[in-house]
């Protein structure tokens, strides 16, 4: 039995109750360093610093000039910043974001009694426990440069946050502590009580990172969408009104999602590369099902995550239209172009693995035949989702072309096509996903019949809706239908997703379940785990790019210009070479990490002599 | 699957301990993944390559000699900023964001909104129209243009992220007055303040010095039948003077789907009114307004060249140097 009943007085052992003294106690701290009305509080910082009784007033948003920046070398300061920005925001979170799975997949295997979702989640920590000593390494390193090459900048930062940037570090004290108490003490608080001690470690940990995601968000946001100052940027408010900027709960919420897909999909290619390097069945079993979970998770967590972007840019949109158009219809706009490729590849990666996935179990068979539609439908709303609207073209290029709309292509490249694209794509991808669930199951409900005709029925209805909607309103009625008709789209897609999994749950009632052999994927099927986080890491990269840009020439928007050499939005061209330095520099680090953790279980023979003795 | 099925099968192949026939001298699997991988990334990198490749430059600050400053020069930099660090374009385009000022007489515009019962603003005439509505555009909201509480979605022009000085919004109102043929009533800023005499404004592009050169800058020749080109795929334009109006003409290059030529498709970039200068705009006007056949080209290009002398020195009058 898993749960063994311990003495109670062994309930909470004294390390953990150490340690959640530890954990009050700093959070009372905490409180009391950001509470508004407290010396220690941001807008009060100068008057701290000050001997007591003379009032300072806070200082504007300084004016910058060539001596406000620094070099290395004939490096660019900005490429500098931007590379390790980047490896510590990639490494950050996947470290974040393990655990939040490790968490839940660690309850599954108490809920279900499996040791093997224990020994899966411990198997993840441990990939994560290597990243996380990396993240902190580049986080110092980026926090160094930052302070080297724009001492100005920061100090203004500093001078805005004050102490709340103490209670981040105290915050990742804590983060360490926990994590190492966490994975850690995984055998020694495996069974019984002493599990739900450990799952709750996996809680506070998570509460822990997620806080400090929350906490560093508040910095890019205010960046973007200052709040608590004037426009010249003197500080007049607390530190929560500076921190709860319009943008900053969206963006928590949009980095949250994402952080956890992408960390599915990295440890994804662990498995995978775990799988077709495994030397005996059992091993390829374990990992196949390894990176099933891993895609899984990914996918998931990607699914809800255009809602969150779009919620994202909505608020951009209601702070400043003239932000929201810089990223969406303005010099931005092509960068939208390569997000569709990359949101086309991890459609069609995530397909091409479940279709793969399929050869596990001899049930599939019977669905095998609808493949080749989805397949042709995903690759043909790709083809019309990176259909550009404009281009620029040289006069030749005009005269081959026959005008600068190809008379074909021109109505493939606006909006109203692309959302067409968009929902057959999630509609197609839930399919697959449909299909798949299926493929192992007999179902034996006596309206099967009538289930399976209403959701082909709510599937044709859907994809009826969404080209109808598409095509009507967007090419025949004025801009005001054409925007208000997308939602209605997306709510067609909702509704085939939605009552997928509720009719499917009802119908798998009593359902008789046939064998799947993990392992039997076909190596090719695989690769699609290594395209995924390829494609989610660019495509951070990229997200983040823009997200940063939209700020164009200033440091803290409206309020603190960049007057520096690299005052400019570079060229997709430029943005995309840094963009692949910094998914390069990412891969081989998290190459060395795999490395490190497979390293663990190498043992060494032992050598002749003392094996003869 | 299920979770239950899932944990099934793993527990019946965790015992299978068979020995799997690895490839021996083959590729090792780290080479072939991360080859893949890398694969995938130089795919992304030249996509984002191929793609148009324009950089943002943020507005760069020039002095301004006043006593030097004409009008012409002055609304050669209100174009400028109108396109430039003024951003006007970005929602006042032919994409139905804003109202589309190229397009629209601003100054019938101007004196039609004053008299609405709608208007809350003091503007008495198209000038102070238009210096207030970059300073409080929500006196007056074009309708299907409004937001819900903050009436207008325009932000402060004399404030960041733009913050224009009253030297600039004068230019982009003398732009706006001058750009369909009337004349500015904004005066010249010759007695402002020392700080303002280093007012920032960018510098102006420089425009086609011909005709020709305008013709071919914005690639005209690529689809009309014009100067040397015999492309047949919009109308001729060599004897288009003895066809068309100056209006006509002037018509067709802002706005070119008003009237579609019979036998040619609707493909003319209806930017044209974004990209050109003014200036550019009257030299190809005139220039197709005397292409009445093919003897008289070089003479019309002839005398289309002495017209470009102001501008050209709209360019020099400017003092260029840069306060950085």
């Amino acid at each position: 039995m898993l749960l063994q009943k311990p003495p109670y007085k062994n309930l909470i052992p004294a390390a953990s109750k150490s340690m959640l003294t530890i954990f009050a106690l700093f959070m009372l701290l905490s409180m009391v360093m950001i509470a508004p009305d407290t010396a220690w509080s941001s807008s009060d910082a100068a008057a701290v610093a000050e001997p007591a009784g003379e009032a300072v007033e806070n200082m504007p948003a300084p004016t910058m000039g060539p001596r406000d920046y620094r070099q290395i070398g004939s490096m660019s300061s900005r490429s500098f910043v931007w590379v390790v920005a980047q490896l510590h925001l990639f490494l950050a979170a996947f470290v974040l974001a393990v655990p939040l799975f490790v968490t839940v997949i660690e309850w599954i295997g108490v809920k279900t009694g499996d040791q093997r979702y224990d020994d899966m989640a411990h198997e993840f920590m441990k990939v994560s426990m290597t990243a996380y000593s990396l993240t902190a390494l580049f986080g110092g390193t980026l926090a160094f440069s930052l302070f080297l090459l724009y001492p100005t900048f920061m100090g203004y930062m500093m001078e805005v946050f004050g102490n709340q940037v103490m209670v981040y570090a105290l915050l990742f004290f804590l983060e360490s502590g926990v994590l190492y108490i966490y994975y850690y003490s995984w055998y020694a608080l495996r069974y019984g009580n002493k599990k739900y001690v450990h799952l709750t470690l996996g809680v506070l940990l998570n509460g822990v990172g997620t806080t400090l995601l929350f906490v560093a968000n508040a910095w890019a946001t205010f960046m973007m969408a200052p709040s608590g100052v004037d426009d010249a940027g003197v500080v007049t408010g607390g530190i929560w009104d500076i921190m709860r900027g319009p943008l900053w709960n969206p963006l928590n919420l949009h980095r949250f999602v994402a952080n956890i897909a992408f960390g599915g999909a990295v440890v994804g290619a662990y498995a995978g590369y775990k799988m077709l390097s495994a030397r005996t069945m059992a091993q390829r079993a374990h990992y196949d099902w390894m990176g099933y979970t891993a895609n899984f998770i990914a996918v998931l967590a990607f699914l809800p995550l255009p809602f969150a972007g779009y919620w994202l840019m909505a608020e951009i949109y209601a702070y400043s239209q003239q932000m929201g158009i810089t990223a969406m219809g303005g010099i931005l706009a092509w960068l939208f172009i390569v997000q569709a490729v990359l949101i086309g590849t991890i459609l069609l990666s995530a397909n091409y693995y479940l279709w793969n996935g399929m050869s596990r179990c001899e049930g599939a068979k019977r669905y095998m035949w609808l493949i080749k539609y989805i397949a042709v439908t995903l690759v043909v709303s790709f083809l019309i989702w990176v259909t550009p609207h404009t281009l620029i073209l040289s006069a030749k290029e005009i005269a081959a072309l026959g005008g600068s709309h190809h008379p074909l292509l021109g109505p493939l490249g606006i909006m109203p096509a692309k959302n067409i694209a968009v929902n057959l794509m999630l509609i197609g991808t839930f399919l697959s996903f449909q299909l798949y669930r299926r493929a192992d199951k007999v179902i034996t409900v006596p309206w099967a019949g009538f289930g399976n005709a209403l959701m082909v029925a709510i599937y044709l209805v859907a994809i009826a809706n969404v080209i109808f909607l598409g095509v009507y309103f967007g090419y025949f009625t004025n801009t005001v239908y054409k925007v208000g008709s997308s939602v209605a789209q997306v709510v067609s897609t909702l509704i085939v997703i939605i009552s997928g999994v509720v009719i499917d749950s009802m119908m798998f009632k009593g359902a008789k379940t046939l064998p799947v052999k993990w392992g039997h994927i076909s190596n090719r099927g695989v690769y699609a785990l290594f395209a995924l986080p390829i494609a989610f890491t660019w495509l951070m990269a990229l997200m983040g790019y823009v997200r940063s840009s939209v700020r164009t020439h200033w440091h803290v928007y409206t309020v603190m210009k960049d007057n520096s050499v690299d005052n400019y939005i570079p060229n997709i061209g430029h943005a995309g070479n840094m963009m692949t330095v910094a998914t390069i520099s990412f891969l081989l680090i998290i190459l060395f990490i795999f490395w490190v953790a497979s390293l663990s279980e190498t043992k060494q023979a032992l050598p002749a002599k003392q094996s003869a003795k | 699957m299920t979770t239950k099925a899932a944990t099934k099968e793993v527990t019946a192949m965790d015992n299978d301990s068979r020995f799997i026939n690895q490839e021996q001298g083959g590729i090792p699997v780290i080479v072939k993944v991360l080859a893949f991988m890398i694969f995938i990334i130089l795919v992304f990198t030249g996509i984002a390559n191929k793609l148009p490749q324009v950089e943002g430059q943020a507005p760069k600050d020039i002095k301004v000699d006043l006593g030097a400053l004409t009008m012409d020069v002055y609304i050669a930099m209100g174009e400028t900023l109108f396109k430039g660090k003024g951003t006007c374009t970005l929602c006042h385009n032919n994409l139905g964001r804003a109202p589309d000022m190229l397009v629209m007489n601003m100054e019938e515009t101007a004196a039609e909104r004053i008299k609405l019962a709608e208007y809350k603003g003091d503007a008495k005439d198209s000038e102070s129209y238009f210096f207030e509505s970059m300073v409080d555009p929500s006196k007056y909201v074009v309708p299907g243009y409004g937001k819900k509480g903050d009436p207008s979605p325009m932000p402060t022009i004399d404030k960041a992220p733009i913050g224009l000085s009253k030297i600039e919004m004068g230019a982009i109102v003398a732009f706006l007055q001058a750009k369909d043929g009337g004349e500015p009533t904004v005066e010249l800023p010759t007695d402002a303040p020392a700080a303002a005499e280093t007012a920032s404004a960018p510098e102006p592009p420089k425009p086609a010095a011909s005709a020709e050169e305008a013709l071919t800058k914005y690639g005209c020749t690529a689809c009309h039948a014009v100067l040397d080109s015999p492309s047949t795929i919009g109308p001729e334009l060599k004897t288009v003077g003895s066809r068309s109006s100056k209006e006509e003409i002037r018509t067709s290059i802002i706005n070119p789907s008003a009237v579609i030529a019979e036998g040619f498709p609707p493909i003319m970039p209806a930017t044209f009114a974004d990209q050109m200068m003014v200036k550019e705009l009257e030299m190809i006007v005139d220039f197709l307004y005397e292409s009445k056949g093919a003897d008289t080209v070089q003479d019309a290009s002839a005398e289309t060249a002495p017209a470009t002398e102001p501008e050209a020195a709209a360019s020099t009058d400017t003092d260029q140097e840069g306060e950085k």
